[in-house]
């Protein structure tokens, strides 16, 4: 723990702290475009300069700098403040003053950096330099006049993202930053440099020009569009949700968000359901509520009611769908559509137990049937980062592109019995070892991979190695408040009365009785429904989620639904007085009371651990994996459906459909 | 004047052939077992005593670069021996002369260079421009490989040892050490931020040093010949013999093995036939290649040509590539050639530089044809210091030097250009292209 003497005020750091880092534990703010705590330190764009003594009689990079013993780190001598007028002076004399059309505007570090460390006027009377735009594809807008070379784009797409296909060419004032061959980035996370970028090069391309930073109202809530549950800001104006952008949680999702996560708020205003709907004589007809509650009290059920959780759900929808049908005097729950039918009896046997952190420490980790890329792409930046420590990796199932290397083991599930010697001997010399199985493993393969828990010795003191992936954000949340049946979704078929809570992916033909669809989106499920029931997007409702590792998060509303539309739970409430049982809650506090008596988990935000005693289902595993479930990243719920964003991602990532662009 | 008997670079003029054989009967590669006999610390001390100081520019004091290296290497970390010939700087061509004319000195120095810091191979980095001397290298290497002098057991001492040679692509900032480090592992050619040193960070994270072909290709010599022998010339603390490249305005420009500290016009009346009109022609010089401050006539006339001697006329030895200026010279147009040349070979990394060159030589190219306001050249002289010491590496010092020295001593030239313009008061800024 080396002393050093900030601006004389003595404080000792962290072994193997930065300069620049003493420094800001000393309190002092230290300017910088190039540095960013969770990438690689780089050094070029020299705003950081700090004097330090002992050292040569010039300012030095103190981003760069290791903190040494005895050192004296001066940042308010005339030496310093030099250094940063003239570095800002240079940064800016290439860069146009363009701010009143920049969307960087308001939040902009050139901007504030240069107000508080720039001249305030420049000595630069020669032209401007001016770069041709680059195209990195349909999220990433650039205006490359403006780029101040920082290489945090560069540097991200290399190590987090793991696509080497951001780079910088020519040199000198020449030098331009653009993507491989000028072809769109291919990456599930490329929306992350837009954060990254310190000026206005990189935008958002489908927020360009919407608003101004200060005119957003911002919404602290949790995404739903994987089961990763990042936390996330909803910045909306009016009744819009204009953007969504990652909130730092280091557990979770450090500071990044999936492409997915960011541009899917487009499709909240497309397609949406806002007023309720019967189907009469074969068509779907608007009418009132009152309408359509009487349309469901008329069916004659018998009890025979079933409730089919959707991928997006709260679980405050689901424990009102739940108590409702309890109320009716059943419990035909289900939330996993696609018709797996997993034993979900310990909930420690479905979890990612390693956690998502946890998993940076994994010294040897197997792949069981899971594109992980796709299914948890901020679980796979994780895998990156255990790699880089030295972990090995393997996988079973067909092979695909995970950005990391990766020993194949071939697609044949059969494997899992007889584990390759290498895979063997790397995981008993492992002190961390992970199993993931992914939802193509977790049909035929969930007994089998546990049976690794033994012979790989997964479950240690303080380790827990055994982690399954889920897709849906509701999923945990679901299983933990009982949407599982024994047989899956099939035991579900023949109820008389069926709700599908924003359910979309689930064979809604099978389903043989009378059909309420209780979602925003008019998909799938809509079509098939008997009486649409228009409710609440994660957006428009405060609710509570559960991540793939048993992480109880809450978000808060960020606008209102639209039209007619309701929050879901004060739906059931409702439908509960007409159908003559009434629910015992009137407000969301008090239902939140309620669910937490049925599952007390649910009653407190953090992380749950889930005692370790896994179902004996034993088994061997057999059958060729022919493929990963997410068959497009883009496109896996309704509104990703309806975002024009999320749809052309598709075509131009997963597709390969080419968009030219206008040169204008 | 140097005695021939004293000359390490006995083929500099390619008066013989460079082949194997001729460079044995020249003393090459004579008994190079012996030398490794020596030992590693043994070798390394006589380095040391001899006073050889790095001829890349810096005068790193070699012996004490070369001791930086593990003693003992880890087998998954060996060292490695980098060798610069990317010899870019506008000036100098010293490098070329001995690769040309004496490759064997050179591999030889690598091999004992490399011996004594425990390195596992040399990779000599060769400018991209200097094509047949890259092929005279490689044939030089394969010779040296046959019979038996590198490689596997190199020389019958039982020590393994590799040459590598690698061409560049041209670009100036490869010639930096650490950029080159880049440029070798396959990247783009951008100087590294130090700390880590190449010594403890090098090439693929291995211990590295990285020295000048000269400073290598004397090595041997110095061997053979006795640390006392090397420290026999020059000044104190600028001991040895040096190859002056001398350019420009003299009557007989020439690459030349001379002692250190001999006095410029010494230098000049031996060896280059005197000043082109005279020594009353001379403007300036330019010492140590394009990156030093040029020193006007009066200054640099007696100054002994050695480190610390240029240093005190507001200079530097450099490369010792010396370029001659007589008073036919624009003396503003030149040193706005130099600074279009850095402005075009800047990498780019970190702002400064690549900010920095691009506005000074701008605003140079306007100093030139008096378009500008006499106030700009205090303002340029501000921009110069913003840029030197601010950068990574040492380009953005090497493009703020020329102008410094230019405004330093040529001042009164520069503002003689804007009075008879008229001031820039009412001129519009010169349009440049943008490129």
């Amino acid at each position: 723990m080396p002393k050093v003497k900030v601006d004389g005020v003595e404080i000792e750091v962290p072994q193997g702290a930065t300069v620049l880092q003493a420094c800001e534990l000393a309190g002092k703010e230290i300017p910088r475009f190039c540095y960013h705590e969770r990438l690689s330190i780089a050094g070029n764009c020299r705003m950081c300069l700090v004097e330090v003594k002992p050292g040569p009689p010039k300012p030095q990079a103190s981003c760069a700098l290791p903190a040494a013993e005895n050192q004296e780190i001066f940042t308010t001598t005339p030496m310093v403040k030099h250094a940063r007028e003239g570095i800002m002076e240079f940064l800016l004399i290439n860069h146009p003053l363009d701010c009143p059309i920049c969307d960087q505007g308001g939040e902009c570090d050139l901007q504030d950096q240069s107000v508080a460390y720039g001249r305030g006027h420049s000595r630069y009377a020669e032209n401007k330099r001016a770069v041709t735009e680059k195209y990195m594809g349909p999220i990433v807008k650039t205006i490359m006049t403006r780029c101040i070379q920082c290489t945090r784009c560069v540097r991200f797409a290399e190590e987090v993202a793991g696509v080497e296909e951001i780079g910088a060419i020519y040199r000198g004032e020449n030098m331009q930053i653009t993507s491989y061959l000028e072809e769109a980035v291919s990456s599930e996370l490329s929306g992350n440099v837009v954060d990254l970028c310190p000026v206005g090069a990189l935008t958002s391309k489908p927020y360009a020009f919407e608003a101004r930073p200060w005119e957003l109202r911002k919404t602290l809530t949790i995404d739903v569009m994987d089961a990763v549950g990042t936390n996330i800001r909803l910045d909306s104006r009016g009744r819009q949700v204009l953007r969504c952008v990652p909130r730092v949680n280091d557990e979770v999702n450090e500071e990044w968000a999936t492409d997915k996560t960011r541009h899917a708020v487009d499709g909240l205003v497309r397609k949406r359901l806002d007023r309720p709907y019967v189907r009469r004589d074969g068509k779907l007809h608007a009418v009132t509520w009152d309408e359509a509650f009487a349309a469901i009290a008329s069916v004659d059920h018998g009890g025979s009611v079933a409730a089919v959780a959707g991928d997006l759900v709260d679980c405050e929808t689901m424990f009102a769908a739940k108590a409702l049908l309890g109320e009716l005097g059943s419990s035909l729950l289900e939330g996993r559509q696609t018709g797996m039918d997993y034993d979900a009896s310990s909930l420690a046997a479905v979890n990612f137990n390693t956690t998502i952190a946890g998993t940076e420490e994994a010294d040897a980790i197997l792949l069981v049937g899971t594109n992980l890329r796709w299914e948890a792409p901020l679980v796979n930046t994780r895998i990156r980062k255990a790699i880089k420590k030295g972990a090995k990796v393997f996988a079973i199932g067909p092979e695909t592109e995970l950005t990391y290397k990766v020993e194949w083991l071939g697609a044949d599930l059969a494997v899992l019995g007889s584990l390759p010697e290498r895979v063997t001997e790397a995981f008993g010399q492992a002190a961390k070892p992970m199993v993931i199985v992914g939802g193509a493993a977790l049909k035929g393969a969930h007994g089998a991979a546990l049976g690794l828990v033994e012979t790989l010795g997964l479950v240690k003191d303080g380790w827990n190695g055994f982690n399954v992936v889920h897709m849906a954000a509701s999923r945990m949340g679901g299983l933990m408040l009982g949407y599982a049946q024994k047989a899956g979704i099939s035991a579900l078929y023949d109820a008389k009365l069926s709700f599908f809570l924003g359910a979309d992916e689930c064979d809604h033909a099978r389903f043989t009785g009378f059909k309420v669809y209780v979602g925003h989106h008019g998909d799938r499920g809509a079509h098939h429904a008997d009486v649409i029931l228009p409710a609440a997007s994660y957006a428009e409702k405060a609710g509570t989620y559960v991540n793939l590792e048993g992480r109880v998060q809450r978000g808060e509303r960020a606008v209102f639904p639209p039209g007619d539309a309701r929050e879901d739970w004060t739906i059931f409430r409702a439908l509960s007085e007409k159908m003559g049982r009434t629910l015992a809650f009137d407000t969301i506090d008090e239902l939140r009371a309620a669910m937490a008596l049925d599952c007390p988990e649910l009653a407190t935000l953090g992380l749950k651990t889930f005692a370790w005693n896994p179902p004996a289902l034993g088994g061997t595993a057999e059958g060729v994996l022919d493929g990963y479930p997410i068959k497009d990243f883009y496109l896996t719920n309704a509104i990703c459906r309806a975002s024009p964003t999320m749809q052309r991602c598709s075509a131009e990532l997963v597709h390969g459909e080419s968009f030219a662009e206008a040169a204008e | 004047m140097l005695a021939d008997k004293d000359r390490i670079f006995t083929n500099v003029y390619g008066y013989q052939s460079w082949r194997l054989d001729a460079a044995m009967a020249r003393g090459d590669w004579d008994n190079t077992k012996a030398l490794l006999e020596l030992g590693q610390d043994k070798i390394i001390d006589v380095i040391k005593a001899s006073g050889l100081r790095g001829r890349g520019g810096a005068g790193f004091p070699t012996g004490t670069k070369w001791s930086f290296m593990p003693k003992e290497p880890k087998p998954d970390r060996p060292n490695f021996l980098v060798i610069n010939a990317d010899e870019s700087e506008p000036g100098s061509c010293k490098d070329r002369e001995i690769i040309r004319h004496d490759p064997h000195k050179l591999i030889e120095g690598a091999l004992v260079a490399g011996f004594a810091m425990r390195a596992r191979a040399a990779y000599i980095y060769i400018r991209g421009e200097y094509i047949r001397e890259a092929e005279t290298l490689f044939a030089a290497v394969a010779e040296a490989y046959d019979k038996g002098l590198v490689g596997k057991n190199a020389c019958g001492s039982g020590y393994d040892f590799d040459v590598f040679v690698h061409r560049g692509a041209g670009a100036y900032i490869c010639g930096e050490e650490t950029a080159m480090l880049e440029s070798l592992e396959g990247k783009k050619g951008q100087p590294r931020l130090k700390p880590p040193f190449p010594a403890g960070a090098g090439l693929y994270g291995c211990p590295t040093t990285v020295n000048n072909v000269e400073s290598i290709a004397v090595a041997p010599t110095i061997l053979r010949r006795g640390a006392e022998w090397f420290a026999g010339f020059g000044a104190e603390n600028n001991r040895g013999t040096k190859l002056f490249q001398i350019s420009g305005h003299v009557n007989t420009p020439c690459v030349v093995e001379e002692a250190m500290s001999i006095p410029f016009r010494e230098l000049i009346e031996k060896h280059c036939g005197g000043i082109r009109g005279g020594w009353d022609n001379l403007l300036a010089v330019i010492p140590g290649g394009s990156s030093v401050p040029l020193v006007p006539a009066k200054d640099i006339m007696d100054a002994p040509m050695d480190f610390d001697g240029l240093k005190a006329v507001g200079s530097g030895l450099g490369t010792a590539a010396v370029i001659v200026m007589d008073k036919s010279t624009d003396v503003v147009r030149a040193i706005s050639r130099l600074s279009y040349f850095y402005k075009h070979e800047s990498c780019g990394q970190c702002t400064p530089c690549r900010e920095g060159t691009g506005w000074m030589w701008r605003v140079m190219e306007r100093l030139r044809t008096g378009d500008a306001d006499i106030s700009e050249i205090d303002m340029l002289q501000q921009v110069t210091k913003q840029v030197e010491g601010h950068s990574i590496c040492a380009l953005g010092d090497a493009a703020a030097w020329p102008i410094q020295g230019l405004i330093r001593h040529f001042r009164p030239e520069l503002e003689r250009r804007i009075n008879e313009r008229g001031g820039a008061g009412d001129l519009a800024p010169m349009q440049e292209a943008a490129e």
